[in-house]
């Protein structure tokens, strides 16, 4: 809490730019300029959003290249899906996002205590390795109906749930990482060695990181799950991994900001895109080279939108 | 014990496929240090070039394995000069992210170009089975694996002994010190992606020959089975991709032979976890200690 209450100012603006936010989507979708077609553009991207902070906290702040995203969103998204069925409730969902949590951060422990030990394209094709392994198993089980996958998914999972539960996974992220864990899991990015002459357990700090990213991802799959109905072991594969790493790399490594601009950029091109069928996916490559070759750190870079540094400027310019 | 020399046959036949589209990712790693996403789809090219030629100009196996290998190195040099060669200064994770866009432009430019949908690869060579004590071996194995043992082999000779072999270990130790020496970089790194990609496009024609199947998509699966390969051996080391390649090969053909088909790639990854965490840079890796 001490975290929070030193943030408080922040947060409470944060807070209420998050709240206009929602009620200007929600008077848009009672005027009707918002329709089913764009709410699912909405929620899609909200959800990559969730995505895409947890993978930038592990690959942009603990520098910890992970390929293994989708393995953590597939936990989620099974829990969702085998629990919300038998328990046909709110209460239910909720419970099932909570488990997938705890299943996920278990998973992550188990991935990353041995994993983790490894470095650059090595931790990269581990994680992948574990998350092809999830997903391998999924696709083996009668509980999560092999690869044929789950279908009629009660629907809990409505476009403000998910707009909160966005808010809050950020509002978390954000802040571990303006906390002092946040600043360790940098110095550990940074030099690994110096980290630990200054007596931080780096191990111990990049799971943390790791399990955490784990855990919005799991969130994340909750909500997927919930939102489309239907889920199969390869909406889970190596592409929906690189997928959310194409999200992180084109924001910007290192910026929750560019996270965020980057899944609305994407999801609105994707949507644009959706007219030329097959030409669509070669548009999107193209696009996706030109902005790597033209701009290689990404669209924002390490650039972060902050609301105390606005604040500054504002208080600089009166005076 | 019949059963499991057939499968180690036929490990072998799969396996030289991965080693040979291994060793390119092994060589572009190893001199910049890039995973080369788009390496599984220059052998899917390889593969549509063999259907083309042999449909349609009527070569025969030798002439469509070399044409192919000519054209996939023009293509990989030709992907090497506009997608990666402005990125050589930049963060390694924005090179492999345009390394993903150019496998994701290779892939759906071929299926709007020429179609999604699977298609059969023309026979040219008729399968002839032959049974040595109850093993049966086919014409296409024995070719597989011999076109695959000499290139390997051109491959060592050309890297041990030839004055570009010379420079591209130079450039893969240290790129400044190469230049230092007057070996242009440029043009040592196109080489490599020309080797690299050559080896692929054989093994395209050869999977068309072997799996009598091929579509736009083909490349990404055995791609990163190959890389996994490539990281097994310990990537940046030639012989230790030939090995993964193997390995990997075999591995999956005898899991599959016990009836644990579903859990084929599962137990692949779980050896490359295991293998990394014994070794943390493969088998035969270099471990470079970090200096305070």
């Amino acid at each position: 809490m001490i975290i929070l209450k030193a943030n408080l100012k922040y947060n409470v603006c944060w807070f209420i730019v998050m709240a206009a936010a929602f009620y200007l989507v929600n008077i848009l979708v009672m005027v009707g300029i918002i329709d089913s077609f764009i709410e699912n553009m909405l929620v899609t991207i909200w959800i990559n959003v969730i995505l895409a902070t947890g993978l930038n906290l592990i690959i942009g702040f603990a520098g910890q290249f992970s390929l293994g995203h989708a393995g953590f969103m597939a936990i989620g998204a099974y829990a969702a899906a085998i629990i919300t069925q038998q328990v046909d409730t709110v209460g239910g969902f909720y419970l099932s996002l909570v488990v997938g949590v705890i299943i996920a951060i278990i998973a992550a422990v188990i991935v990353g205590i041995p994993t983790l030990r490894l470095k650059g394209d090595y931790l990269a094709i581990a994680t992948m390795g574990a998350a092809e392994i999830i997903r391998i198993i999924i696709n083996n089980l009668k509980i999560t109906n092999g690869p044929a996958g789950m279908f009629n998914i009660p629907q809990f999972a409505t476009w403000p749930f998910v707009y909160i539960t966005m808010c809050v996974t950020t509002i978390v992220v954000v802040n571990f990482i303006n906390s002092r864990g946040g600043r360790i899991i940098m110095s550990v990015r940074d030099d690994e060695i110096a980290a630990e002459s200054m007596g931080i357990n780096t191990t111990r700090w990049k799971l943390a990181a790791f399990v955490l990213g784990a855990a919005t991802a799991a969130i994340a799959g909750g909500l997927h799950a919930s939102y489309l109905q239907t889920i199969a072991p390869n909406d889970f594969g190596i592409m929906e991994s690189i997928s959310i790493l194409i999200i992180v790399v084109l924001g910007g490594v290192g910026s929750i900001t560019g996270s965020v601009v980057a899944a609305v950029v994407l999801g609105v091109l994707d949507t644009i895109l959706q007219d030329f069928g097959t030409l669509r996916m070669v548009i999107y490559a193209v696009a996706l080279i030109l902005i790597m070759v033209f701009k290689p750190s990404g669209l924002l870079g390490t650039w972060e939108f902050s609301i105390r540094r606005l604040f500054a400027s504002l208080k600089r310019r009166k005076v | 014990m019949q059963t499991f020399f057939q499968q180690v046959i036929n490990g072998l036949s799969l396996g030289s496929i991965y080693a040979l589209l291994a060793l390119g990712y092994t060589m572009v790693y190893g001199i910049i240090k890039l995973i080369n996403f788009a390496h599984g789809d220059i052998y899917m090219l390889g593969a549509f070039w063999g259907y083309y030629v042999i449909n349609v100009w009527h070569f025969n196996f030798i002439a469509a394995l070399l044409s192919a290998m000519v054209i996939c190195g023009l293509s990989g040099v030709i992907i090497e000069y506009f997608a990666y060669r402005p990125l050589r200064h930049s963060p390694r994770i924005t090179a492999l992210i345009t390394a993903i866009g150019v496998s994701f432009f290779l892939e759906n430019g071929m299926a709007y170009l020429f179609g999604s949908n699977a298609r059969d690869f023309p026979q040219i060579v008729k399968q002839v089975n032959y049974n040595i004590g109850g093993v049966r071996i086919s014409n296409i194995q024995i070719q597989i694996l011999a076109t695959a043992c000499i290139l390997m082999l051109l491959l060592q000779l050309i890297i041990r002994y030839t004055k570009m072999g010379r420079a591209m270990r130079a450039v893969s130790v240290d790129n400044d010190a190469a230049q230092l020496v007057g070996i242009n970089p440029n043009l040592t790194i196109s080489f490599t992606f020309a080797l690299g990609s050559a080896l692929a496009g054989a093994a395209g024609v050869m999977i068309g020959l072997y799996y009598n199947s091929i579509d736009p998509l083909m490349g990404m699966t055995p791609g990163i089975k190959a890389f996994v390969a490539a990281v097994v051996g310990g990537i940046g080391s030639v012989p230790g991709a030939s090995l993964g390649g193997f390995l990997i090969g075999l591995l999956e053909t005898l899991v599959q032979s016990v009836g644990l088909s579903a859990y084929k790639d599962a137990v692949v990854y779980v050896v490359l976890i295991v293998i990394l965490l014994i070794l943390p840079t493969g088998i035969f890796g270099k471990n470079v200690k970090e200096k305070v």
